[in-house]
């Protein structure tokens, strides 16, 4: 959507030579009251895309600490619209563009066309699913295009030449770029295969490319600010979540570490200058 | 109406099946499609499999009259196509022979798998053993104690069991763990999935590599009785000994097919894993089939008093044949099903797995009022392993 709430703000990024920070959050961990604060606090610490997790009973492609934040969230009775719900709350406060993320199971059985409309009222700008390959991928990506919302698809450092084509094709907002082989979760570095990932995917598309999977420090942050358009970090904060839920600690310590990773990202681009 | 039992070129069998998966796994996907494509060419393949089918893991399987029983219960002739003569004591060894091939052609030097039962554990640990594969094998932390033996012969057989400790502690949540591994290996590791279930190809070469058990039963019915049964019986979990016998019969109009699923305690959701009574369309671990879930879109918990059959979805194949009517699906309830084990061991002398012996049960509640007719029951594993729940459950028989 070349008008949409993500679209532009990557857009207003990239004019300023600023790598994006897309912030995951399990919605509904460990409430959705709370998650709307966590939202917030995620802002001002200078996160520029919400990636808004829908919590599923079976995250095949996620590691122990995204795994325990959903059940963390559906054990307090997160549903799928409980979700929506939320994302209005964070609309009717801010202007950060909003991408639900999710397994397919939940959105199927709510609906796609019901989703797309629905999720579009929410103020919800874009949908993400982790596990829909492009091969499966053209009626759902008809729904959520009507309705006016982004469609973002990963692409991995296995995905072939034909592969990278589709995903291009398939997207609209940004790329999102998978940085290794594995799960979600807390890793000790950038992966060596995020490079050759973002030089082949470039080939494919002009859509901006944010890189994930494993990003937890200021210094991954700088390390990915200088391959790609955004940096997204999931785990680390939800690894936040777990340990300070329930404290008033929770929002400064969100804050603090979306301030320290976008800082770290914009040292990529001062370096690049100097 | 002519059923093809070929999936499309992206792994549907009518609307179900399909390839769910992160884009990682994409990949590997392709790779092991390849490599199946190939080797279903290759003679070479077919004579090694058939060979070590034959000398290794015991086939053909004998096919049974089932006198006493059938007599006893007064109707219907019953035959039992001993899927549990096999070595490791389940039908399971057919699929792991021809993945640990493939395996092998793909320079693949680690394979992983899920267990419920334990049965596909201890043949894939058997096949690794048989081919100096490093093996690891994940099992939900309730089945592993409900299923002790079985883990500790997958020890024995040099493979590492790994408990999985979330969700329902089961055979989903092996799964789950077992995808998490391959994502993060797929270089040198194969996944052994061990049912008609999963991503393409997974649920046509499982179904290929069973389906020597309907081939070998059909032929059998028609030398033994000189004719076909009227109905063929078999246990689901995710399907894969129901595929493989059904697989011969789907052409012959004649003959109904039965899947049994396991109805355990009620038919209230979470007490049962009976996916056609309870469940919807829906998709979990890489396929688009009946899953049992809630109104939100969340997995249902299961329950089974058999490991085997304790799962939340069925295998696409069967939910293509259910919509067509090809085949029909009933369920057994625990108590049922520990009836039927009983009376097969007292009339039959074969104490059966507490998955096949849902198909046992089917096949006595139908007998009585099927007088001429002929029932073929797969009876898929014996009952070893489940000897501490037969004793848990049969306490009268136990003590001094
Ligand atoms: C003896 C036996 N029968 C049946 C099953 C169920 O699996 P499937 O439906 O794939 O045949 C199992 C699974 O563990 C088993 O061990």
């Amino acid at each position: 959507m070349a008008n949409s709430r993500i679209a532009r703000r990557f857009a207003e990024l990239r004019a300023k030579n600023e790598p994006a920070l897309v912030a995951y959050v399990t919605a509904g961990d460990p409430t959705l009251d709370a998650t709307v604060g966590i939202v917030a606090a995620l802002e001002r610490g200078g996160a520029d895309v919400i990636e808004l997790g829908v919590p599923f009973s079976d995250p095949i492609a996620d590691g122990p600490v995204i795994m325990k934040g959903a059940e963390r969230a559906l054990a307090a009775g997160a549903s799928l619209r409980g979700v929506l719900d939320c994302a209005a709350r964070i609309r009717a406060v801010s202007d950060i563009p909003i991408l639900l993320f999710s397994y397919l199971n939940p959105l199927m059985r709510y609906g796609f066309a019901k989703l797309a409309a629905d999720a579009h009222a929410a103020g919800v700008d874009g949908v993400l699913m982790t596990d829909v390959s492009v091969e499966e991928a053209e009626p759902y990506v008809a729904s959520m295009r009507d309705a006016g919302l982004d469609t973002v698809f990963l692409a991995a450092p296995t995905s072939t030449p034909e592969r990278l084509a589709l995903v291009g094709r398939f997207s609209s907002g940004f790329v999102y770029l998978v940085s290794r082989t594995g799960v979600t979760g807390v890793r000790d570095q950038v992966s060596s295969q995020a490079l050759p990932l973002v030089e082949r995917m470039r080939e494919h598309t002009s859509l901006p490319l944010a890189v994930g999977f494993g990003i937890a420090k200021a210094a991954d942050a700088e390390a990915v600010g200088r391959l790609a358009d955004g940096v997204v970090v999931g785990s680390a904060f939800v690894k936040l979540i777990e340990a300070h839920a329930g404290t008033p600690e929770l929002e400064p310590r969100i804050e603090a570490l979306a301030r320290e990773l976008k800082n770290g990202a914009m040292r990529s681009r001062m370096t690049a200058q100097a | 109406m002519t059923i093809t039992s070929q999936p499309d070129a992206g792994g549907h069998f009518g609307p179900y099946g399909g390839r769910f998966v992160p884009e990682v796994l994409m990949a590997p996907l392709e790779e092991l499609e390849h490599a199946y494509a190939e080797a279903r060419k290759d003679p070479a393949f077919h004579a090694e499999l058939a060979s070590l089918m034959k000398n290794y893991a015991g086939r053909p399987t004998a096919l049974w009259r089932a006198r006493r029983l059938s007599e006893h219960l007064g109707g219907a002739d019953i035959y039992i196509k001993r899927e549990d003569l096999l070595h490791t004591g389940a039908h399971k060894i057919n699929n792991c022979l021809g993945q640990i091939l493939l395996a092998k052609r793909m320079g693949k030097t680690r394979v992983i798998a899920e267990t419920g039962a334990g049965q596909h554990g201890v043949a894939t640990a058997t096949v690794c053993a048989l081919f100096g594969l490093d093996c690891t094998v994940y099992m939900g932390e309730e089945d592993m104690r409900r299923q002790r033996l079985n883990v500790f012969r997958m020890r024995l057989l040099g493979a590492k069991v790994v408990g999985v400790t979330y969700g329902s502690r089961t055979l989903k949540d092996a799964i789950s763990e077992a995808m998490r591994d391959w994502v993060t290996n797929i270089e040198h590791t194969h996944y052994l999935l061990g049912s008609a279930l999963g991503a393409h190809p997974y649920p046509l070469m499982v179904r290929d590599f069973h389906s020597v058990i309907g081939i070998e039963a059909r032929a059998q019915m028609l030398e033994a009785a000189g004719r076909l049964p009227d109905t063929v019986i078999a246990c689901v979990g995710g399907g894969s000994n129901a595929i493989g016998m059904f697989h011969a019969f789907v052409g012959d109009a004649g003959v109904a097919l039965i899947g049994v699923e396991a109805g355990g305690r009620n038919l209230t959701l979470g007490e049962h894993a009976a996916r056609f009574a309870g469940g919807s369309p829906g998709v979990l671990q890489g396929c688009y089939s009946y899953v049992l879930q809630n109104a939100d879109g969340q997995i249902a918990l299961t329950h089974s008093i058999s490991a085997g059959l304790d799962y939340a979805m069925i295998g696409p194949e069967h939910a293509n044949l259910a919509d067509l009517g090809r085949a029909s699906y009933v369920n057994c309830s625990d108590a049922d099903a520990l009836n039927a084990a009983m009376m097969l061991s007292r009339m039959e002398g074969i104490i059966p797995a507490l998955e096949s012996s849902h198909a046992v049960a089917e096949a006595i509640r139908r007998a009585p009022s099927e007088k001429g007719k002929v029932i073929l029951v797969n009876l898929s594993g014996r009952g070893d392993k489940d000897i501490d729940i037969y004793r848990e459950n049969l306490k009268e028989l136990d003590g001094q």
